[in-house]
């Protein structure tokens, strides 16, 4: 098997279920009673944080693709950031019912418009979330093609922001104790950083040298 | 121990089917007198004190002062709240706390005193017996619970020491010691934990130092070994873990203050018209249940306290 025979082969399909984790792990929680005092706020965090985690971890691909020469692994990219949208949708929901249906003044979405428009960390969680959601709606494969690769690109060059705007929505949410999301925030310029710095580089090569080194664009083959 | 149920607090204890009955035509009675959002339009309509303050209920909210104030299991109450002193997740504090060592313990009472004490804890056991008070408890992150403290007015412990008649508040301050309290070795709160009280807040009946929980030593992650319950005031006023009451001339700092003033008054008195500035305080979720009830002003303790605030903005004083 080639490299990439086997990251579709092996590492796809493992990453897929692995993914599935803290879902599972959610799953079963909510089934056995094991989620605390709070279980609205339990399931609002771990579904928050393992949304951004996966934010991050797609961000992360790219830098693993240049720094241990594996282009194949684009392939799990698109994956992973649908990933990260899956969590990104059971945190939108849970925080949704939260502030409709069980306010227990019957089905209302004042609440939630309140936030968006009071709350600067609801804003911009939500605003991400908006994001999440247009990047996921462009990911397929017919999509690049009618948009275009360049317009696509773009398009999704929006994940930054996305996840600047997650960081933020979780530094400005916590009390007092912002170790956490400060974290998050390091990791997420590191990431962002790798990409200046490759940039600064490829720059510096002759193009010639570039054409044979640089992964395959964007796209996973499928 | 001693279970003394005092008749003049009527909301401080689970309303039992015919008090709960009797409430309901004493509410009627009043029915109109009730205004309508008074949470909003509640300064300065205070009734002079002694009387009673019916104008900071809302209707919609009358029954859910009478209704199921059924007490918050005892394994919630011990494995859900917030103590920094030992981590800032909500589960933390249960973790982490047996690092405390709750014997021997020491209380000083001191500043504008003509009689300062260093009491040992359980000399404050014995000459305080502890009564069961079943108090509601709104943290300001908007969940809520009951819970069966067992303790004394600190009105009464306060006299002890004989107030000068240049105390005008008090200021209390938890333990600080890194190694019995491993949270402290972070500086995600400037340590220790101070918070403070008006006088007469502090005299009130309803204020109380807790030594017990359900009608045990109050366990070390909930304030060991005694703590203050402020059952109008959000949760944050009830310091937990005290070594040091200092009765003062001037308004004593209060942590969440200091660390965001905007966000966390001096009174923080449960007040449903007054958001946090990123959350609404309208609604709480009592912890058990999952469709919220609307927060009371005073944490429905109005006709005991409201007096106290009479003619003051709480909007600006929060």
């Amino acid at each position: 098997m080639t490299q990439a025979q086997w990251i579709k082969r092996v590492v796809k399909p493992l990453a897929f279920v692995a993914s599935l984790g803290p879902f599972a792990w959610l799953t079963r929680d909510i089934l056995t009673g094991n989620l605390g005092a709070n279980p609205v706020e339990r399931i609002t965090h771990f579904t928050g944080l393992t949304a951004l985690t996966f934010l991050l971890i797609t961000l992360g691909i790219t830098p693993a693709r240049r720094l241990f020469r594996l282009s194949p692994l684009i392939q799990l990219r698109r994956m992973l950031g649908l990933y990260a949208f899956f969590y990104a949708v059971l945190h939108f929901t849970i925080y949704g019912l939260d502030r409709t249906l069980f306010e227990g003044t019957g089905l209302s979405f004042r609440s939630i418009v309140e936030d968006v428009g009071k709350r600067p960390y609801i804003t911009v969680g939500f605003t991400a979330f908006l994001i999440l959601g247009a990047l996921a709606a462009t990911s397929t494969n017919g999509m690049v093609k009618r948009l275009g690769g360049k317009r696509w690109q773009r398009l999704h060059q929006l994940v930054y922001v996305a996840a600047a705007l997650g960081v933020l929505h979780f530094l400005w949410l916590v009390k007092a104790d912002v170790r956490q999301p400060v974290a998050y925030g390091l990791v997420l310029v590191g990431l962002l950083a790798t990409r200046l710095v490759y940039q600064r580089l490829r720059s510096a090569r002759p193009a010639a040298e570039r054409r044979s080194r640089e992964p395959t664009p964007a796209l996973e083959s499928s | 121990m001693l279970i003394k149920r005092p008749p003049d607090i009527p909301s401080s204890e689970i309303t039992d089917q015919s008090l709960y009955f009797s409430r309901r035509e004493f509410m009627a009675a009043a029915g109109a007198l009730i205004a309508g959002s008074a949470g909003r339009r509640f300064e300065g309509s205070v009734a002079a004190p002694g009387s009673t303050n019916r104008r900071a209920v809302e209707p919609s909210n009358r029954q859910s002062v009478d209704a199921n104030d059924t007490p918050t299991p005892y394994e919630d109450v011990t494995t859900y709240n917030n103590f920094y002193e030992f981590g800032t997740d909500k589960s933390d504090p249960a973790k982490h706390a047996h690092t405390l060592k709750a014997r021997p313990w020491t209380l000083r009472v001191e500043g504008e005193v003509h009689q300062p004490r260093t009491w040992d804890v359980e000399e404050i056991l014995k000459d305080f017996p502890a009564e069961e008070r079943i108090y509601r408890h709104r943290c300001v992150e908007a969940w809520s619970m009951v819970i069966p403290w067992g303790g004394f007015e600190l009105g009464k412990f306060l006299k002890r020491s004989e107030p000068t008649s240049f105390a005008k508040y008090v200021e209390f301050t938890t333990l600080h010691d890194r190694k019995q309290m491993p949270g402290q070795r972070s500086g995600v709160l400037p340590w220790p934990y101070v918070e403070g009280l008006r006088m007469d807040e502090a005299m009130h009946p309803l204020a109380i130092l807790v030594t017990e929980l359900y009608g045990k030593p109050v366990p070390s992650q909930n304030g060991a070994p005694i703590r203050l319950a402020v059952p109008w005031k959000y949760g944050f006023k009830s310091i937990k873990s005290i070594v040091r009451v200092r009765l003062v001339r001037e308004q004593p700092l209060n942590t969440w203050n200091v660390v965001a003033p905007h966000e966390y008054g001096f009174y923080a008195n449960v007040n449903p018209a007054v958001d946090h500035p990123r959350w609404s305080q309208k609604r709480e979720r009592r912890i058990g249940e999952l469709f919220k009830r609307p927060t009371l002003l005073f944490n429905g303790y109005g006709e005991q306290v409201a007096s106290l605030y009479a003619g003051m903005d709480l909007r600006k004083y929060f």
